[in-house]
């Protein structure tokens, strides 16, 4: 039973008049999409509250603690004081694309909402393209963030903005391929059938372990990286590397405005977590979902708080990477790695074998690529460690806190 | 279908109406005290030299040109992924032959020295 089905089910038995049909549907795909828009700007305080904690306890901090329980409501307050705050347009701004900037951000978030399916049922549109539309809004928030940085005739900014191009273009094509994989498996891409796709019978009882994840976790890894760097999550967050553009694209931002790229940020990388969730962990399965329909929506966001904790605590812990090798990896590393990905899994996929070997083959394949994204990785770090503590070697004793030795034989 | 895509529409317009709101209820409620140093561009106090739109790096143009290509090649292969189930083995290696060729392209760009960021 779909939601909108029951809530003009509902409008009828209510009274309303058969003839004024396509009001009826207006009226119900409004309120609904109204709960899901308000809905996910209430997420993104709770959101921002995870972070701050997260990245507190990893910094044995304690983070926010004052207001409300366990700091809950410092958010809130957060957004109250941006709310407060001068709206601050510079003078010699490019006006249309320095004001279109913050809205189109959050529109290509919020967009993405649509497609999401949060249980049997519930998802605002079950488009037959919906990971192609995924992907079409991935572009818009590009388009902000370039439009702000050329916008704000700042050259910081502007450097940011060079970076959104060459980073987020680059991580696009790795990402895209590895949403491909489950696509070829499912044959659709509706994300409810993905998810659906996703069952693990027992005779007749649902499991709902049949995840993807576990078929191919090469392609899970790439998406990982590439959703990182598409969300501008540490270790890719170098177009807005503190230390060196000061605040990236939204430097000439202030007040609600640049509350608005802030909620875009985080709400981005929440979705493209649950873009993870449906696509590779399962989306609403688990077991029992079938039979206790309530433990749909539970089972979604509980796996996608997850990932976005994980996303946090990666946050957390790596250091940004600079911006060649970030181009590299994604060139020369994601982009062969996940087209021969493809390529391996289409002709597995057909080959006239058992299934049940058809898969084990396509796990050995993805298995193959995990190794290779691990080993490049691992043996570049071995390699950086090296060289950087060759850099920081104390060369003279001057000015290190050792004692001078002296020599024998005085 | 079609309603499905009205919900998209109805979204596509609250999400359109929600920072707009946002911004322009923070620009009513906020102060208003401009001055031509707080409408100036920020850099780190120090006041901006020349001109802030010049010339950039043929390399983000390189990088542009190279997405274009696969981004092209994406969208191509989805269909194909989407009819996956009816397509003979043949179709498939012909779909297979075209990546190759595309990654073929992708080495030599990588022997030119278009990938490399120094």
């Amino acid at each position: 039973m779909n939601w909108s089905d029951a809530l003009i089910q509902l409008q009828y038995d209510l009274g309303a008049p058969r003839e004024l049909s396509w009001l009826v549907e207006g009226v119900t795909y409004f309120v609904g999409a109204f709960i899901l828009a308000n809905a996910a700007l209430v997420l993104a305080l709770l959101l921002i509250w995870i972070t701050r904690k997260v990245i507190s306890r990893i910094q044995d901090r304690i983070g926010p603690n004052r207001i409300g329980p366990y700091g809950l409501f410092q958010t809130v307050a957060d957004a109250l004081k941006l709310l407060s705050k001068e709206d601050i347009t510079p003078a010699s701004a490019d006006k249309i694309s320095y004001l279109l900037a913050p809205v189109l951000s959050v529109v290509g978030v919020l967009m993405a909402l649509a497609v999401i399916p949060f249980g049997p049922g519930l998802i605002g549109a079950d488009l037959n393209v919906a990971v192609l539309y995924l992907v079409a809004l991935g572009s818009l928030g590009i388009m902000a963030a370039l439009m702000a940085g050329w916008g704000s005739n700042n050259k910081y900014a502007l450097l940011a903005g060079f970076r959104v191009v060459a980073q987020l273009l680059s991580y696009e094509i790795p990402m895209v391929l590895a949403m491909l994989a489950p696509v070829l498996l499912v044959g659709s891409m509706s994300m409810q059938r993905i998810s659906e796709a996703q069952s693990l019978y027992l005779g007749p009882i649902n499991l709902g372990v049949g995840w993807f994840i576990f078929l191919l976790p090469g392609a899970f890894l790439i998406y990982l990286i590439a959703a990182l760097a598409e969300a501008e999550q540490t270790p890719f967050d170098l177009l807005e590397a503190e230390s060196e553009l000061i605040a990236g694209f939204h430097i000439e931002y202030s007040g609600m405005k640049f509350a608005m790229f802030f909620l875009a940020q985080f709400l981005n990388s929440f979705f493209l977590g649950a873009i993870a969730v449906v696509l590779f962990l399962g989306g609403w399965q688990g077991p029992f979902a079938g039979q206790i329909p309530l433990l749909g929506p539970i089972y979604f966001l509980a796996k996608t708080f997850l990932v976005y904790i994980v996303i946090q605590w990666i946050k957390g812990t790596f250091p940004r990477v600079r911006i060649d090798q970030m181009m590299q990896f994604a060139w020369k590393v994601l982009v062969p790695l996940a087209l021969a990905l493809i390529t391996a899994q289409m002709i597995i996929m057909k080959l006239p074998l058992p299934i049940w070997i058809n898969y084990a083959l396509l796990l050995a394949a993805n298995l193959v690529v995990v190794a290779a994204v691990l080993n490049i990785l691992g043996s570049y770090f071995e390699r950086e460690q090296v060289r950087s503590k060759r850099a920081f070697a104390p060369r003279s004793l001057i000015g290190t806190m050792q004692p001078v030795q002296s020599s024998s034989g005085d | 279908m079609l309603s499905q895509w009205g919900f998209v529409l109805i979204l596509s317009a609250i999400a359109v109406i929600i920072p707009v709101a946002a911004i322009v209820l923070g620009h009513f409620l906020g102060p208003r005290r401009p001055d031509p140093i707080k409408m100036d561009v920020y850099e780190s106090g120090v006041e901006t030299i020349g001109d802030t739109w010049v010339q950039f790096r043929a390399q983000y143009y390189l990088i542009g040109l190279i997405f274009l290509i696969f981004d092209v090649e994406v969208i191509f292969l989805f269909p194909i992924a989407v009819a996956y189930a009816q397509l003979s083995f043949f179709s498939i290696i012909a779909a297979v032959t075209f990546v190759l060729i595309l990654l073929l392209g992708l080495f030599l760009e990588w022997r030119k020295g278009a990938l490399e960021w120094t």
